[in-house]
């Protein structure tokens, strides 16, 4: 038995060692994620880009070709003065101006003051962490409420401080704003963990240098902390940016029957999709938008990239 | 090791189950029949289906009621791809040339559904519905728009519960009369009990499009369906009659009190255009609530319109693939549309008969809920969407333009033809 199995091993052009053997099965490993990771994600990628090549009606039996019409589409729409299309990527740039920029700093700030707490600091870690954990489907619905007229917990707070009563939701112009403070306050929790991260590789020996040499607490911030954040920084807008770009779930559970309402003037460009594709089944002209987002996305985050990475000494 | 015999034992209970299951089958047909799920329909349906397989033993009917309304049409497209889904679907009328266009629906063959059966037997509006020469859909029943009024909140107001108002111009004094407010501020937002809300996003945008602009003196559509007329002077008029409610009567909107209906349903408002469908939501949600029913009023004109519609049941392609199916599920469709479904449905939904005959029916007449509904079944008008949703919402904007942006209504109406314009000439410019 023995002799015979040698006698075989020696015949074998390969010998593999045990560490060829276990790369080669660290890949059959990996080969299987890999395998999901492109039948669920990377084909269908690929297959809207053909979809928006296509008058696509999911129910149809044919699909015919229509070249670029479906992009011709999304550009008409944009350069009129009004369009839903238009209203969407409007408000979806919106969301990225204020809400990036606002989520960062707010919670950068908290960052800052949870680092320097020991008492309790899990407690409000915890707290501030809840509700990025929570369904935003279900956090929507709550903050619809709590955004209702009279009997809603905001404006009841306004009534006992003799305040005016505010529609929130209700009115074109404070609708997106009232949408953006609950993503914004959602997604903080993330940030929060990233910089208190950043906080802890922080080398101490900095901060004792620079109190020997009687820095400021607002420089030893600039030149120290601010730069030395810069890796969480620039994770944190990348991946924040894409989040709010890609806006849906809040939009369509704090609007009136999910439209983006009143008069569009909340409505994000995958929410458009989303309609355009599922209710008026223009599968085509729905995934030529998707295509146009990509873009964008792509686009900014190879800009921030460039701009934000570089290494700081 | 117990885990693992367990497991054993439990995989051949389903491998055997399954065989069992496919042997058993073999010489039954069974077909797919889809709805959304809304509670008293599915119920109604089960009943059908259970009386339809007793009277057909050779067919099993697979119903499929688990997807929200919101969802329904997502759920349809998403199956169709993947091969699967209904063999008889129930859509709103309005989606179908939608999906006639899509291909997904054939034809009703002419046997039994032949065009003389059809005017002969059912309501004028699904004869109505004829789409390319056609007929791609028959309900078991239709709804009409009608007039609800609180009798309580009549009476605490001074007005007499019995008489609800008969004329456009009854309907806003009862309207102003009825609204309460929170201080003596006179805005959307004190209101604490509505007279009346205008909510395009419900009824009131088909109550605008086929009666008042009508009851003014104008058309909504041309007469082939495919050019928008109601940005005339009469549908200004109307239009700015409904906008009126909320903007200069300040009686009531859907964005307070939860919305109109609900506000309606929980006894917080007084007047509500809504469908027969309404009267199961209040028997199930506020049974009671001490409300009346009567027809729509009339208009400056002196006429009486109404707005009908109905969920009507198609064969899709894929029955049509294969002709056992496609036999079942005309002989399922057969079953679901005769008057005996009808009265089925009125009483376990509160939806009318499609029958021509039960808009005559005596019993019906006299009810003191479906009598309005049934009354208008002779005045009826079903708009031809060719994008219910799309169509919908351009109305909602325009008088979200009227009512948040101070927008004019004329020219609110206007913004909002060109748009609804553009949505029907897209649709026939594929055709």
């Amino acid at each position: 038995m023995i002799s015979k199995r040698n006698s075989r091993e020696k015949a074998s052009p390969f010998r593999w060692t045990l560490a060829k053997k276990k790369i080669v099965w660290a890949y059959i490993f990996l080969a299987i994620p890999i395998v999901f990771f492109a039948y669920i994600r990377i084909y269908p990628t690929f297959f809207a880009f053909q979809m928006s090549l296509h008058d696509y009606n999911p129910m149809a039996v044919e699909q015919p070709f229509v070249g670029f019409e479906n992009y011709e589409k999304v550009f008409t729409e944009l350069s009129k003065k009004k369009s839903i299309t238009k209203s969407a990527f409007q408000n979806t740039i919106s969301y990225v101006v204020f809400g990036v920029p606002i989520q960062l700093c707010l919670a950068l700030c908290i960052a800052l003051m949870l680092n320097e707490i020991r008492f309790m600091s899990t407690l409000y870690r915890i707290l501030f962490f809840l509700p990025f954990v929570t369904s935003t489907i279900a956090i929507a619905w709550v903050f619809r409420m709590l955004y209702q007229p009279r009997f809603g917990l905001f404006n009841v707070i306004l009534q006992w401080l003799s305040l005016p009563q505010q529609p929130f939701l209700k009115r074109p112009e404070q609708a997106l704003p009232s949408i953006l403070a609950l993503v914004i306050w959602q997604g903080m929790g993330f940030a929060v963990i990233i910089f208190l991260a950043g906080l802890k590789q922080i080398p101490r020996t900095y901060y004792e240098a620079a109190e020997v040499d009687g820095a400021s607490r607002w420089h030893t911030f600039r030149y120290i902390t601010f730069p030395l954040l810069n890796p969480s920084i620039v994770y944190l807008l990348v991946l924040q940016t894409i989040s709010f770009l890609r806006m849906f779930a809040p939009v369509i559970a704090m609007t009136e029957q999910g439209s983006g309402g009143p008069l569009n003037s909340t409505t994000t460009v995958v929410l458009r999709v989303y309609r355009e594709a599922f209710q008026s089944f223009n599968m085509g002209y729905a995934s030529s938008m998707t295509v146009v987002l990509f873009a964008m996305i792509l686009g900014v985050t190879i800009v921030q990239l460039s701009i934000t990475s570089r290494r700081i000494n | 090791m117990r885990l693992s015999k367990l497991l054993a034992i439990v995989m051949v209970a389903i491998l055997f189950g399954t065989l069992g299951a496919a042997t058993g089958a073999q010489d039954m047909v069974e077909i797919e029949y889809w709805q959304y799920n809304f509670g008293a329909r599915v119920d109604a349906m089960n009943m059908l289906i259970e009386q339809f397989e007793a009277e057909n033993p050779g067919i099993k009917v697979v119903h499929n009621s688990d997807i929200p309304y919101a969802d329904f049409r997502t759920e349809l497209a998403a199956s169709a791809p993947a091969g699967v889904g209904p063999d008889v679907v129930t859509l709103f009328y309005g989606w179908i040339p939608a999906f006639v266009d899509a291909g997904y629906l054939v034809p009703l063959p002419d046997d039994p559904f032949s065009e003389e059966f059809i005017l002969e037997t059912f309501s004028p509006m699904v004869a109505n519905s004829k789409f390319e020469g056609s007929y791609w859909a028959i309900p078991t029943a239709v709804r009409s728009l009608a007039l609800f009024w609180n009798k309580d909140i009549f009476a605490d107001a001074g007005l007499d519960p019995e008489s609800p108002p008969g004329t456009l111009d009854e309907m806003v004094e009862a309207a102003i009369a009825t609204t309460q407010y929170d201080g003596d501020m006179k805005d959307v937002l004190s209101i604490t009990r509505m007279g009346h809300a205008p909510a395009l996003a419900s009824q009131d945008h088909h109550w605008f499009r086929e009666v008042l602009i009508r009851q003014y003196g104008g058309a909504p559509y041309s007469d082939d369906g495919r050019t928008v007329t109601y940005n005339s002077e009469e549908g200004c008029a109307a239009f700015s009659w409904l906008a009126a409610f909320e903007t200069e009567h300040v009686t009531g909107s859907n964005d307070i009190l939860d919305g109109a209906t609900n506000a309606f349903v929980n006894g917080e408002s007084a007047l509500h255009i809504d469908g027969s469908f309404r009267v199961g939501t209040i028997a199930r949600n506020n049974p009671d609530l001490n409300y009346g029913v009567t027809e729509l009023p009339v208009g400056p004109n002196g006429e009486r319109h109404t707005f009908g519609s109905y969920w009507t049941h198609g064969i899709t392609r894929r029955a049509n693939d294969d002709p056992a199916r496609l036999e079942a599920a005309v002989k399922f469709l057969q079953f679901i549309t005769t008057p005996e479904a009808g009265t089925l449905w009125v009483n376990n939904v509160g939806e009318l008969p499609a029958q021509a005959t039960a808009a005559a029916d005596e019993m019906i007449l006299a009810d003191p809920i479906l009598g309005a509904f049934s009354a208008g079944l002779a005045y009826s008008h079903a708009t031809f969407f060719v994008d219910e949703s799309a169509q919908r919402q351009v109305l909602i904007d325009a008088f979200d333009n009227i009512r948040l942006g101070g927008m004019d209504p004329c020219e609110a109406l206007d913004e909002a033809a060109a748009a609804e314009q553009e949505l029907i000439d897209a649709f026939w410019a594929d055709r």
